[in-house]
């Protein structure tokens, strides 16, 4: 009997340990890909089933099994998935530190040689999932982020243009409240909604090549990324931010970051090309702010010596696991293809990476952040999926702290410095 | 107490002594019944019966309590991102790092405030009601649903109702002080450091008075009803009553309370979790708040384990301590009068 308990662990326990191999590929030589993405609600759901099915059709004895989840699930499961083992052939991945450390742990493949043509046609949106000039994933959606603004209230508040500098954007928000609008709604209590401020300040007052060397080096030295913190110092100072931001939600209910813009409590909201999907889900017509939605660029910094046109993104791609069978590279080339782009645009998915797939986006307002996105000089990634979570997490949390007041420019670039060191 | 106990009946063990004296009836019984030859493989049979009966329990302990104990350890000494191997040994520097990071030490004295205002609001409310309750009076019944039903309401439920109330400007409460004339906070209850924890703390008392009532209650059921007789013809008042005959007799009921509330506080989680997510600006972060957040929404493991292993040396320490100084004496009191009355 103990030796049957004993085998029988031992079975449970290659099990367990599946992804090699022989488990992709079964007796009659067809082969398993398992694929899992976020796309769990229609028409996306759908419209990927059918694009396994077409691609299961012209490769005879490929069987994708797709697990469509809810996004948080996704996560979660993945990361359970990366500690046992047992992660699935192809899914999503952010890019950035979790990305690197992936790699390091050989975990994911390199698609540099596999891909080539999809990544030179896909073009700089690759970089945020690039390690060490090495390609690991194919972006199929990249968004940007920026001001959302209800349109009617900017009206109302008599605001004619959206502002493109930070003063302006300071008498923006004199206005809205001297027209006793709350101007702008911020989740801070997730935190990254209020690390964006910064992360776009940085953006505004660094120069490309200290950001990017920044990224590789984790050294915070220049002393522009005390002049972000400054910079959004200035803007807490203008109180223009919903009564309770500190423990606001950004997507979640009517009272969230999203939902105050979306039913017309706020006027403006710092957010990515996620927003009007959104603010669709927390409205009872489905229709979000509707065509009252428009959106504007971060506004420059007076003596900042970043780019004004440089955009903060970010988005998701599809990887390919080590130990996946070769079809799984295939599969995610075919999801790159002039065909399931436009078909994924077409479904407002996303905004998709192949320049092909651009006429496809039918929704204006995403149309419109799909030309700034393009003819942007580079996208920065997030900065706390670029630096990795325990860095990217100590980084909002410290600038959590300055929205509530405590914790001064500085100590923000201290609190990044020294998690960046124990992470070395 | 010169009186040492010879030949107990059965029918007079009970208490914490019971399984020792009634191990050493069945072996005299056994003695007297058995055969010599007998004695050994009874034993053998005896020791198997336990075995194959603890065995099942023994498993499920290892597997749910044990192992995953052992894991935190483990984890707690590595650096660990949660994939690829444990390589990256560190020794003891991840709870270096905890014990002086500010943020941990801020929750440790948040759990402590939590621990002691438990106390300090539940045991008089809770007591007070559960007297009150314990009376005849029009309504019992219904009263004592009202006040049990907030316990037995889910914990992640009960605090999504009140995250909605709470609500800044939108919610019932801030729209009723401002119906009355108040100033509700500007950042809302939640969203004001300095109101955060206490705001907390009476949501939590709202949530579990209802179980130290329930207690309260149980334990009045086992004071003598002479005791209340004899008082009466003594004269007493109903204070007097109270406080000279119902509370010490309560007192250990309290003591046990006051354990379970005390673990409750330490390893308190859910309820901040859903209300404040440990904000805003870390005010009401307790330890179980920041393991979690150390753990899987950074990916630092071997912090996350040092934090956990931290919490359950200072849970255990406590419950130690307690055990020792406090339920202790419930023990002795009890040994000295089953003693006094042999």
């Amino acid at each position: 009997m103990a030796l049957a308990a004993l085998s029988a662990g031992v079975l449970l326990a290659t099990a367990a340990c599946g992804g090699d191999d022989s488990s992709d590929e079964s007796a009659d030589g067809s082969t398993t890909i398992t694929w899992w993405h976020n796309s769990n609600n229609e028409p996306g759901k759908g419209y990927y089933e059918k694009v396994a099915a077409d691609f299961e059709a012209e490769h005879p004895g490929v069987n994708i099994e797709i697990s469509a989840m809810a996004h948080e699930d996704m996560l979660t499961k993945l990361d359970a998935g990366f500690q046992s083992g047992d992660a699935p052939d192809v899914y999503m991945e952010r890019g950035g530190g979790e990305l690197a450390d992936h790699v390091e742990a050989g975990l994911t493949r390199d698609l540099t040689e596999d891909a080539a043509d999809e990544i030179a046609k896909i073009g700089g949106s690759v970089a945020g999932w690039q390690v060490d000039d090495r390609t690991y994933a194919l972006p199929f959606s990249v968004g940007v982020v920026g001001f959302w603004y209800n349109k009617s209230l900017f009206e109302q508040a008599g605001v004619t243009a959206p502002p493109t500098t930070l003063e302006e954007f300071l008498g923006v928000i004199d206005q809205l409240k001297a027209a006793g609008i709350d101007p702008i709604s911020v989740g801070a209590g997730d935190k990254w909604p209020a690390a964006h401020y910064w992360y776009y300040t940085a953006l505004r007052a660094c120069e490309q090549s200290v950001l990017q060397d920044a990224v590789q080096s984790l050294d915070f030295s220049d002393p522009c990324f005390v002049q972000a913190g400054e910079a959004v110092e200035q803007i807490i100072d203008a109180e223009p931010f919903n009564p309770g931001f500190l423990s606001t939600p950004a997507q979640t209910g009517p009272t969230s970051a999203s939902g105050l813009l979306a039913t017309g409590k706020v006027a403006m909201e710092l957010a990515g090309h996620w927003e009007p999907g959104v603010m669709q889900g927390l409205t009872e017509d489905g229709q979000g702010l509707g065509e009252n939605t428009a959106w504007f660029p971060f506004p420059a910094l007076p003596d900042g010596a970043g780019d004004p046109t440089a955009q903060l993104g970010g988005g998701d791609a599809w990887a390919v696991s080590e130990e996946a069978p070769d079809e799984a590279v295939e599969f995610v080339k075919y999801l790159l293809s002039d065909e399931v782009q436009t078909g994924f645009a077409e479904n407002d998915m996303g905004l998709p990476t192949n320049p092909a797939a651009t006429g496809g986006v039918s929704d204006p307002a995403l149309a419109e952040l799909l030309t700034v996105r393009d003819s942007s000089p580079f996208i920065q990634l997030y900065f706390d999926t670029a630096f990795g979570e325990s860095v990217g997490g100590a980084m909002n949390d410290e600038i959590a702290l300055m929205f509530a007041g405590e914790a001064t420019p500085q100590d923000v670039v201290e609190a990044v410095q020294k998690a960046a060191e124990e992470e070395q | 107490m010169a009186h040492e106990v010879t030949d107990p009946a059965p029918a007079a063990v009970s208490g914490h002594d019971a399984p020792a004296a009634r191990r050493a009836i069945a072996r005299r019984a056994a003695r007297r019944s058995g055969a010599p030859g007998g004695r050994r493989s009874d034993a053998w049979r005896k020791r198997l019966e336990i075995a194959l009966f603890v065995a099942p329990a023994l498993a499920l302990i290892a597997l749910f309590v044990a192992w995953p104990v052992a894991s935190a350890v483990r984890f707690s000494v590595y650096r660990w991102k949660g994939f690829g191997p444990l390589e990256d040994f560190v020794g003891f520097d991840n709870y270096v790092s905890v014990l002086t990071d500010d943020v941990f030490q801020g929750a440790v004295g948040h759990n402590f405030i939590i621990v002691f205002g438990s106390i300090l609001l539940q045991l008089p409310l809770g007591l007070g009601i559960a007297l009150l309750l314990n009376r005849d009076m029009w309504g019992r019944g219904l009263l004592r649903t009202i006040i049990f039903v907030p316990y037995v309401l889910a914990e992640v439920i009960a605090g999504v109702v009140w995250f909605q109330l709470l609500q800044p400007q939108y919610g019932m409460v801030d729209a009723i002080m401002s119906g009355i004339g108040l100033d509700p906070p500007a950042q809302g209850w939640l969203g004001t450091p300095d109101h955060a924890l206490w705001v907390v703390l009476l949501v939590l008392t709202w949530k579990y008075l209802g179980l130290a009532v329930i207690l309260f209650l149980a334990g009045l059921q086992g004071v003598p009803e002479e005791l209340y007789e004899s008082a009466q013809l003594d004269g007493a008042s109903w204070w007097q009553v109270q406080r000279s005959i119902t509370i010490p007799l309560l007192g250990p009921t309290i003591r046990t309370w006051c354990f379970l509330s005390m673990i409750g506080s330490l390893q308190l989680f859910d309820m901040v979790w859903i209300l404040t997510g440990g904000g805003p600006a870390n005010a009401t972060t307790t330890m179980a708040t920041f393991l979690v957040n150390q753990g899987t929404d950074r990916q630092n493991y071997g912090i996350a384990g040092a934090a956990s292993v931290i919490l359950f040396v200072i849970s255990f320490a406590m419950a130690v301590a307690y055990q020792f100084f406090i339920l202790r004496r419930d023990t002795m009191t009890e040994r000295r009068t089953r003693k006094a009355a042999a």
